[in-house]
């Protein structure tokens, strides 16, 4: 996971339309979305719900086939899920409950055929350790609150050293203390590794805190409305940072009446 | 219309919480009674001691052995069927078949809901097929057995398959079906596909249905068995316990024929105690997907 040369991107995503069928109706979801992530991005998808940020990291996944246009990793058209693009997701069931932390860390490695036996056994200690569930490592899941289960989901996506790490709003299910504990935890983690991450959230601050850069997306069915540079890590609370959120909300919910929060800065 | 009155204004409090050396109890272990009743098994025991005395106190006050023998008969019956070797030999063979028929149920039932999970038309055709046959109690089956199979073994394995494939198989398949979205995205991501699928993901992930899957088709093999020896009885000059049970009806030993029934009870107990018990203290417990 070195940085690569930044004119060729990692994962294109090139004009995707993507669709899928309800029990009486074909939604779209997303139209022609373009975007390109670099190498070592934390890449933000976010949107209001319904903006189809959760689709599109599906179809990143493999998962789901565009209708319309490509996605491509690393050149390589995406064409079913694969342990090159490994993810987390928001719930917590996402983790083998018969098997204990360490366990499901070395699941992912041993089931992909990547590593096997003493090997697989080291890296997913190396992982754990650093996400510090060391103490843990012989746990079962439903022994562990929900912030240590997303802990082990991300390192166990981690021990996979994925082309690109995938992540559906991972710490939306989480309290507020623990979620941005995570987020700091997160970032810790990519100033060690440099991982590229792509990274879905409908919360304005969350993505500002995690994200180097921000695709925003219109709701029903979603369109790029904009790509923003976010500031850099670990500038939690300057002025910068609030006139950012305010001018992202603003481009987010301009054309609509919200009374979420009052915007304007 | 009335104005909506504003809460009470009152003082805030301060609290002054006292160290715990200043009452008495924090924590306090139980008493003997207390923990000894926390224990299911001896009040399951307790249980079946009252349920042995009020026997024993029928049977003696309508003083009719032919028809009620006591518990202490019944008992003496069971012992002397143990010591002569008789009770033992029927029950090894009834098990022995009931062990045939319930693995050959069970081997069905996974290929079946295998093609179910595979295919869509796989599934139409287990939903389809246990609808009709699950409702059939195995027992009517059992004239059209002895007639294509003839007395014996065969006869019994089909109807002991009929009776435990149903509900195995449709356990199974509910259980997988109940196995949530992310659980099947977290094994396709780690490239899992077809039969390592269904090992790696579906199996463990469904195991707290398919275990009670196993569990009723172990009684109704257990119970369509003994029915089935019952009806005819002896083959290739060796029966099992419900022919135990039936040649002594017919010999009108009252007390053998309720230690037949017992011998039945108590392996029905130890499968369910031991067996299923133990199973599930180290999976689906040990997971926390029961409690």
């Amino acid at each position: 996971m070195t940085g690569g040369g930044a004119s060729a991107p990692l994962l294109d995503v090139c004009g995707v339309t993507l669709q899928y069928k309800t029990r009486d109706h074909l939604v779209t979801a997303t139209y022609r979305v373009d975007f390109h992530v670099c190498r070592a991005d934390r890449f933000v998808l976010l949107g209001p719900s319904g903006c189809g940020k959760s689709t599109l990291l599906k179809a990143v996944g493999g998962y789901l086939a565009p209708v319309e246009g490509e996605i491509r990793l690393g050149g390589e058209p995406i064409r079913r899920p694969g342990p090159d693009r490994m993810m987390v997701f928001q719930e917590f069931d996402q983790l083998l409950p018969w098997k204990t932390v360490k366990q499901n860390v070395m699941f992912a490695l041993t089931a992909s055929r990547l590593l096997a036996g003493q090997a697989a056994a080291e890296r997913a200690r190396q992982y754990i350790d650093k996400v510090g569930l060391t103490r843990f490592a012989d746990a079962y899941p439903h022994t562990l609150s929900g912030g240590m289960k997303q802990r082990v989901a991300i390192a166990r996506a981690m021990a996979m050293e994925p082309a690109i790490l995938l992540m559906d709003e991972p710490f939306a299910a989480l309290d507020a203390l623990t979620r941005r504990k995570m987020q700091e935890e997160l970032l810790h983690l990519w100033d060690e590794t440099r991982f590229t991450v792509l990274f879905v959230t409908h919360s304005i601050p969350e993505a500002v805190t995690v994200g180097s850069r921000i695709l925003l997306l219109s709701p029903h069915p979603g369109q790029v409305k904009a790509e923003l540079n976010s500031l850099p890590s670990g500038d939690v609370d300057s002025a910068a940072r609030k006139t950012l959120e305010d001018r992202i909300h603003h481009m987010l919910f301009a054309d609509q009446v919200e009374d979420e929060r009052i915007p304007r800065g | 219309m009335n104005q909506p009155s504003d809460p009470i204004a009152r003082p805030e409090r301060i609290g002054m919480p006292v160290s715990p050396d200043a009452f008495g109890v924090v924590e306090q272990s139980l008493t003997v009674w207390e923990r000894a009743w926390n224990n299911g098994a001896l009040r399951k025991t307790v249980l079946l001691i009252l349920l042995a005395v009020a026997w024993e106190v029928y049977a003696r006050a309508i003083n009719n052995p032919l028809l009620v023998p006591t518990f202490s008969a019944t008992l003496q019956a069971f012992w002397e069927g143990i010591a002569g070797g008789v009770l033992p030999g029927r029950t090894a063979y009834s098990v022995r078949v009931l062990i045939m028929g319930y693995s050959a149920g069970i081997a069905l039932a996974a290929l079946l809901t295998a093609c179910a999970v595979s295919t869509r038309i796989g599934t139409d055709l287990l939903e389809t097929l246990s609808s009709m046959f699950n409702p059939l109690p195995a027992i009517a089956l059992l004239p059209l057995a002895l007639l294509w199979f003839g007395l014996g073994n065969p006869s019994l394995m089909f109807v002991m398959v009929h009776s435990v494939l149903w509900p195995v198989a449709l356990n199974t398949h509910s259980g997988f079906r109940a196995v949530s979205n992310t659980l099947r995205m977290v094994g396709q991501n780690c490239g899992l596909s077809g039969a390592s699928f269904i090992v790696k993901i579906l199996i463990p992930a469904a195991f707290p249905s398919i275990l009670t899957g196993l569990k009723i088709g172990w009684a109704f093999a257990w119970r369509t068995l003994i029915a089935a020896e019952l009806v005819f009885g002896v083959s290739s000059g060796q029966g099992g316990l419900g022919w135990f049970i039936y040649e002594n009806k017919n010999q009108l030993e009252v007390p053998s024929v309720f230690a037949g029934l017992f011998c039945v009870i108590l392996i029905g107990l130890a499968v369910e105690n031991l067996v299923f018990r133990n199973i599930e203290l180290r999976t689906v417990r040990r997971w926390g997907m029961q409690t």
